[in-house]
């Protein structure tokens, strides 16, 4: 078989001098009370955090300076993310666009685009959401049936999009749309525009988690109008655009730090002198943490050579979905503990809480398990 | 460590050289042979011939010179194959032992985990006392490495002919053997002795947790291209077993297990001559032999009946795993040590120890 090397890349000087920008950052806004470490930090949305770290240069920080970013390798981004993440940060407003909707644009986008846009997002004042799924079309993302239709200079848009995070407080989505006839081929036809949810003909719908929280939504288009330059890449295109981009999303760091924060606080309330029970339990957790870690760096190293380990990448997210959905079944029994959303004087319940709650959509978002291991299987040969 | 290119060859050579000689050498009437308690001495020598034995040996001391990252490599390889023999161990004791000091022996060296044994002077001379469980070939290699300490408190090497050793036979899953070895009443010449180095205290058992990570690494590669190999061929409902989806999930999971291993057991071995040796060799060890038993488990599910019985080769592979998955220390042993050494350290100190200052 395909024998799995993860090799560790030596992190150019830019990475470890930005290590140390982005924890000194980090330590003043939490010192100075602007943000409360959180637990599921890359879905907590705070527009004002997102604009400080725009202003401290930890947006878009690959991208090239015409654009508003600082020409770094990609391994700066990589430590900038996993060190937000392990602080609990809350960095779910810039979020979709640092790590894909500003590559896409990047890459794929009129000049337009990228000069109205990017330099916005690297400001931490214009931010992205993800329009791929549709109420019949999840994991068979091939199936979307919202149609962008030629209307002189542009495009009308008709369809709705779902699971959408934050559509009702970000600027821009990313819409994947049917533009033609793929004929056989599922996978031709799909065309991404730049949508500006602020244009008339978009009405967005809330839908609340099952903790009460309000991240989903539901966006309809009606006669949506799109000038022709904000297609992202040539008409038909989109499927390619989208799936090139999934090793990208796949094999980060968000995909086993997502309750970082509940597992630095349970060892903080175990204490120094853990029992033999809690010892092990933690040392397991931990040991499987730094193997991801070891794996996503290496991963990220592959993309910056230009390469598309997607394989890995999906098992990155797969173990590492894996291991975020085990922290709190083992936190819960290490301690006599309860969750609770307003239990304020116990902090670790309340994460806990938070925790448990959003756990079930670590496996599914990006990306279902099952999804993840049929591309696995088919990496191995088997499909 | 960095290497420079002619290092980079001569590993890949030495690599494809030992992976030659395994697949050849190392057939089923072997290992076979090998479970009924047969040392295959015509493979020892081959892989004497070669020069793996000294694999890690520096050059100036008639060794190969290969840095323990890439002789870890070679550990990996014959995992892969179940090389039924002391191979590991003596790459690894006489890297320590030269490394103290001393000279290179010939023959097979097994090495002694134990932390309780002790040296006392008798004039010229040391009284050895102790016991040791579960020494792979213990009663049959040519020499026993262990360490001791003496009246003072200080680690010393001591390397020990076979001639001196009693011990009691013992076998693992595998058949290979773990003797149990008493040492109560040795007397030890001063020359065959050696100083620990500081940076290696405590090393061979930490070293042996790392040994068996790469093994395991490998044995779970032989594992999957075995479970692979039947699924495609293995034919049921009219299809190969390979195309329900049930056999294809399973197999992506234990592929996820693996992966997690192989990064676990690389990031030990990069370690070496760093301060972070002994802790990224106790992740690897708890995190491989974690996937070791998952891996044994879906890759047994997948071959039915068929891998159940001594007519396929998969057992070779899985009673290795499920043998070494508990030698130099189980997960749990090392599971412990992390989570003691965390939880001292505090939660806020646990982010920078694994993403590095």
């Amino acid at each position: 078989m395909h024998a799995f090397k993860f090799d560790a890349p030596a992190l150019p000087p830019e990475a470890i001098e930005a290590r140390k920008r982005v924890r000194a950052f980090l330590a003043a806004e939490g010192g100075d009370g602007r943000y409360v470490p959180h637990r599921c930090s890359w879905s907590t949305f705070d527009a004002q955090f997102s604009q400080r770290a725009g202003q401290a240069g930890f947006i878009g920080v690959t991208w090239p300076r015409e654009y508003g970013g600082q020409a770094l390798p990609s391994l700066v981004r990589f430590v900038i993310t996993e060190e937000m993440l392990a602080a609990g940060a809350p960095c779910g407003a810039h979020w979709v666009a640092d790590r894909q909707s500003g590559p896409q644009i990047l890459r794929h986008g009129s000049e337009r685009a990228r000069r109205e846009i990017l330099p916005r997002v690297c400001r931490g004042e214009c931010f992205f959401g993800i329009g791929m799924s549709e109420p019949d079309s999840g994991s068979d993302l091939a199936a979307v049936r919202t149609r962008a239709q030629r209307d002189g200079d542009g495009w009308l848009i008709n369809g709705s999009k779902i699971w959408t995070s934050q559509a009702h407080r970000v600027h821009y989505l990313i819409v994947l749309a049917r533009s033609g006839d793929g004929g056989a081929d599922r996978h031709g036809g799909l065309t991404q525009f730049i949508v500006d949810l602020s244009a008339p003909g978009v009405t967005v719908r809330p839908i609340h988690n099952l903790s009460g929280g309000h991240e989903f939504n539901e966006v309809f288009f009606r006669d949506y109008y799109v000038q022709d330059d904000m297609r992202l890449g040539e008409e038909g295109a989109g499927w390619d655009m989208v799936t090139g981009e999934l090793a990208f999303e796949r094999s980060g760091p968000d995909r086993f730090l997502s309750d970082y924060r509940l597992l630095a606080e349970l060892i903080e309330a175990v204490g120094p002198k853990p029992d033999t029970r809690q010892a092990v339990e933690i040392g397991r957790l931990v040991a499987h943490l730094a193997a991801l870690l070891r794996m996503s760096t290496s991963v990220a190293a592959l993309l910056d050579e230009g390469r598309s380990p997607n394989t890995e990448a999906a098992l990155v997210k797969d173990v590492g979905t894996a291991f975020e959905r085990e922290v709190p079944e083992i936190a819960r029994l290490l301690l006599p503990l309860q969750p609770s959303l307003d239990d304020r004087t116990q902090r670790l319940s309340e994460t806990l809480a938070h925790v448990v709650l959003h756990a079930p959509s670590f496996t599914i978002r990006g990306g279902t398990r099952e999804i993840l291991r049929g591309i696995i299987a088919r990496g191995l040969g088997l499909r | 460590m960095t290497m420079t290119a002619a290092d980079v060859e001569l590993t890949s050579m030495l690599l494809e050289q030992a992976d030659r000689l395994l697949r050849g050498e190392v057939t089923r009437d072997v290992l076979s042979r090998a479970d009924g308690g047969e040392f295959p001495a015509a493979l020892w020598r081959a892989c004497e011939d070669a020069g793996l034995p000294l694999a890690l040996v520096r050059e100036d001391s008639g060794g190969v010179g290969l840095g323990l990252a890439q002789g870890l490599r070679l550990i990996r390889h014959l995992g892969y194959h179940a090389a039924p023999l002391p191979l590991p161990e003596t790459i690894l004791a006489l890297m320590c032992w030269c490394e103290a000091g001393g000279a290179p022996v010939a023959g097979s060296v097994t090495l002694v985990a134990d932390e309780g044994l002790t040296l006392r002077p008798a004039g010229a001379r040391f009284t050895l006392s102790g016991h040791a469980l579960r020494v792979p070939w213990g009663a049959s290699a040519g020499h026993v490495l262990l360490q001791a300490s003496d009246e003072a408190g200080e680690l010393r090497l001591a390397l020990l002919p076979h001639a001196l050793v009693r011990g009691e036979p013992v076998r693992n899953l595998a058949f290979e053997p773990r003797d149990t070895l008493h040492f109560d009443g040795i007397e030890v010449d001063a020359s065959m002795t050696r100083c620990v180095p500081s940076e290696q205290a405590g090393s061979l058992l930490v070293l042996g947790a790392l040994m068996r990570a790469q093994q395991m690494a490998g044995a779970m590669e032989r594992c999957l291209d075995y479970a692979l190999a039947y699924a495609m061929e293995r034919q049921q409902f009219g299809r190969p077993i390979a195309k329900f989806q049930a056999i294809q999930h399973m197999l992506a999971e234990a592929a996820g297990h693996y992966a997690a291993a192989v990064a676990a057991a690389d990031l030990a071995a990069d370690a070496w001559r760093t301060p972070r040796f002994e802790f990224d060799s106790a992740i690897a060890k708890a995190r491989v032999g974690e996937s070791a038993g998952k891996v044994a488990a879906i890759v047994h599910q997948v071959h039915g009946a068929m891998g159940f019985t001594q007519e396929h080769p998969l057992h070779f592979s899985t009673r290795r795993l499920w043998s070494w998955r508990d030698e130099f220390g189980s997960e749990a042993y090392w599971q412990e040590r992390i989570g003691r050494l965390v939880c001292g350290a505090g939660g806020v100190a646990l982010w920078p120890a694994l993403a590095g200052e």
